[in-house]
């Protein structure tokens, strides 16, 4: 979770203002939302993703399942795939997820009855970047139709995403294999501060004719965690395609949790279709991003002065709130030990922890963990 | 082409197709009987005024917004659980059970199949009352169980086939799942008497069965949160360790704040910590962790006295006014000088009224008065007020005189 330069969580002020307009209007009530969720939050939700003058919008191909955080959608979209996906209840299609990924990916395809869980080749330790040739080389090898599933930015745990290029080069190879995209897009804005910026590549996919799901979260990008707010935005050939999907998805819902949670829906709708509280918004993002930007830079500048052994340029060419700083795992245990500064044995930190009181005492114990430990 | 072109349309909601129904109505008569949430003597959605200040005080609180853990807000489960159980339960004392929050009255429904058919090795099997609500089924099912059905509902005498039940039950496979509507049973609001659920209580112990209390009103159906709370405790009490899921929506009106919770009654504190790892494990790649909002809201009230005293005064005047619109309607009946027995309307208890209707007087209902509800007759007695009983049972009495 992300925290302020004082080590505190941070309740978005435009999200304070919002609640205090809800709680002021006394014409809401708490009445059952749809099965899919608010109206406004679902075609904001996926405006977001998709751009304004998005092609799918227009051509109304765009359907959205206002689901319980970024969990919540991928779990609704694995257990549709699982039944409609590649002939019906075709558990056996490969799910792919990258190495490495977000723990729960496995289990949430897992638990929704695939049986076939696959690796894809992401991080190259040795340049500590893409390995884009393993990832292409995985996907020219995949059984056609398999699903990928793709982080749209900030990649998760690596902070390593592909650039434009890349990302050109894996979607023409998807579409020529018949993989499917499935975006897990939870830092849209938090990552680089621009929301187009940090949906460049679904909005790709979608430009190229992909049909795709993408989860979306607005845990961290409105600071609303505890209220669990999600969306599924699904993007397909065309509106009747998109509503069987739905009318199913809606099946899949009402066994699951039957409607989504209210308050936190609430906050992002009424945000997103006012110019003003959107402005709004867009600054508080624009303060979260800019500020884990900046300790990216001071980390990195500190290092490089006190001349610790390595290249330290990948930890502002990674983005998003974690590095993963390529400290092996002695390392960590000195990190841990001896520093009392705690992250994983990956070596992956999060960005979010670090503070301008705490810039000095963290660089100079990573000079000291990489040159006291090999 | 689409990934897409063979999938099919899911079938229209039948519930949301009488409420579509009603909005294009323009009779300015018009009843909506269908609506499955409470409703007060104008027709209108309640807010509690206990949620009102529960509301306020949280917002007072300015808190933070960081995850709740995986099983739900502490403060909320150990209410729930002392609400469900009462707080002298030797279940609490001891800590021999594990509650975690659920997305309301579904979700921890749907934890707990997902558990059962993870853990519970013996059966498959899951058997429902006839009826039962329409989405138990198809949340068992996806969580890969299966259903078998007891008689409950008999539909002469629109009461409880007590004979038929004990009959079906008595020869349950031992080790079978048996689900039970703990108060206001629905759609029939047909529950059983004190006696009738000790007899049930035995003999499902006799077959080893294991128990799975759906307890969605409590406090809702008779006013009384303990009363309504019997038929769980004194399972409980017969050494039937139950599981249990618990819904907020109706006795605290929070409906789409999706407050419930799923508690596992175990055979000691140590067992119930490995309960709840398991639960844990089944929870986080469903939605990660709960919903806040209406957690802390029931949470406040609960733990608060003052609130605590209001709601259930509160959850008693939503009851009572369900009951008076019962009592109403069987009155303005006799009024209109129907010849039928409706006893069977004050008998029954809870939201739903099953009135014994059949599909062509319920489509005369909707067509000639512009009254609204599903073809099996059920009603929900919130829909009734004080300004349209008389309407109500004028329309009822011409179309089965």
């Amino acid at each position: 979770a992300y925290r302020t330069d004082e080590g505190q969580p941070w309740v978005l002020p435009v999200v304070k203002k919002v609640e205090q307009l809800i709680a002021n209007d006394n014409s809401l009530n708490h009445e059952y939302l749809p099965i899919l969720g608010l109206p406004e939050f679902r075609a904001n939700a996926s405006r977001i993703a998709l751009g304004d003058d998005s092609p799918a919008i227009k051509e109304n191909r765009v359907g959205s399942v206002q689901s319980l955080g970024g969990t919540g959608a991928l779990r609704i979209g694995a257990e549709f795939l699982r039944r409609w996906y590649n002939g019906n209840n075709n558990t056996a299609t490969p799910v792919y997820v990258s190495t490495p990924s977000w723990e729960n990916h496995n289990s949430v395809f897992m638990d929704a009855g695939f049986k076939d869980i696959r690796t894809y080749h992401y991080w190259d330790a040795a340049k500590r970047g893409l390995d884009l040739q393993g990832l292409l080389n995985d996907m020219e090898n995949a059984p056609e139709s398999s699903i990928f599933i793709l982080h749209a930015c900030a990649h998760n745990p690596t902070g390593t995403d592909p650039s434009p290029e890349q990302w050109k080069q894996i979607a023409a190879v998807m579409k020529r294999r018949s993989l499917f995209p499935f975006f897990d897009s939870a830092y849209q804005g938090f990552a680089s501060g621009s929301l187009d910026k940090d949906a460049w590549a679904v909005r790709f996919f979608v430009s190229e004719g992909f049909e795709l799901f993408c989860a979306q979260s607005f845990s961290k990008n409105f600071g609303l965690y505890n209220e669990r707010v999600g969306n599924l935005t699904v993007v397909g050939k065309d509106a009747d395609n998109v509503q069987r999907v739905l009318s199913q998805m809606e099946k899949i819902v009402r066994t699951t949790w039957s409607n989504p949670p209210s308050q936190g829906a609430r906050i992002v709708a009424t945000t997103l279709s006012s110019p003003q509280l959107f402005d709004e918004w867009y600054g508080n993002v624009k303060t979260m991003a800019d500020r884990v930007l900046l300790m990216r830079s001071e980390l990195r500048s500190r290092l490089e002065a006190l001349g610790t052994p390595g290249t330290w340029n990948h930890i502002t060419e990674q983005i998003g709130m974690f590095s993963f700083t390529g400290l092996n795992p002695k390392q960590v245990e000195y990190m841990i030990k001896e520093k009392h500064i705690y992250l994983m044995a990956s070596g992956r930190i999060n960005m979010c922890g670090l503070t301008t009181k705490n810039l000095d005492y963290v660089a100079k114990s990573i000079h000291e963990a990489v040159t006291k430990i090999k | 082409s689409s990934w897409w072109s063979h999938v099919e349309m899911g079938p229209p909601d039948p519930i949301l197709g009488v409420t579509e129904a009603f909005k294009r109505d323009t009779n300015s008569k018009k009843m909506n009987l269908g609506v499955g949430a409470y409703r007060d003597d104008n027709g209108k959605p309640y807010v509690l005024n206990c949620v009102r200040k529960a509301e306020a005080m949280i917002a007072s609180k300015k808190m933070d917004k960081e995850y709740l853990p995986i099983g739900g807000l502490a403060d909320f489960t150990r209410a729930s659980a002392e609400l469900a159980l009462g707080e002298n339960s030797e279940v609490i004392k001891s800590g021999r059970y594990v509650t975690v929050q659920g997305i309301s009255g579904t979700g921890s429904l749907r934890i707990g199949a997902n558990f059962l058919q993870r853990f519970f090795k013996p059966s498959r099997d899951v058997y429902l009352p006839k009826p039962s609500w329409g989405n138990h089924t198809p949340i068992f099912r996806d969580a890969g169980m299966q259903l078998q059905a007891y008689r409950y509902y008999d539909p002469k005498t629109c009461s409880l086939d007590f004979s038929g039940a004990m009959d079906d039950i008595s020869k349950i496979p031992e080790k079978s799942i048996i689900l039970l509507h703990a108060c206001a049973h629905n759609p029939t609001g047909v529950d059983p008497r004190q006696e009738q659920w000790r007899e049930m209580a035995a003999t499902v112990k006799k077959r080893n069965l294991l128990v799975y209390f759906d307890m969605a009103y409590q406090g809702f159906a008779s006013g009384d949160i303990n009363r309504d709370a019997w038929a769980v405790r004194h399972f409980i009490e017969q050494g039937i360790n139950i599981v249990l899921s618990q819904s907020f929506a109706k006795n605290m009106g929070l409906y789409g704040e999706r407050a419930g919770a799923f508690t596992v009654i175990c055979k000691d504190a140590e067992e119930a910590k490995r309960v709840e790892s398991q639960l844990k494990i089944l929870i986080r790649p469903m939605y990660s962790n709960p919903p806040m909002n209406g957690a802390r809201i029931a949470s406040m009230i609960l733990n608060t006295p003052d609130l605590r005293k209001e709601w259930l005064m509160e959850v008693k005047g939503m009851a009572d006014r369900i009951i008076n619109m019962r009592n109403q309607l069987v009155s303005n009946l006799k009024k209109e000088g129907s010849s039928h027995n409706w006893q069977h309307i004050t008998d029954q208890i809870g939201m739903f009224c099953f009135t014994g209707l059949k599909p062509d007087q319920v489509e005369r209902l909707m067509k000639e008065f512009s009254i609204y509800m599903t073809k099996d007759g059920r009603i929900s007695v919130a829909g009734v007020s004080s300004g349209n009983v008389g309407y109500l049972a004028h329309a009822i009495h011409q179309v089965t005189k």
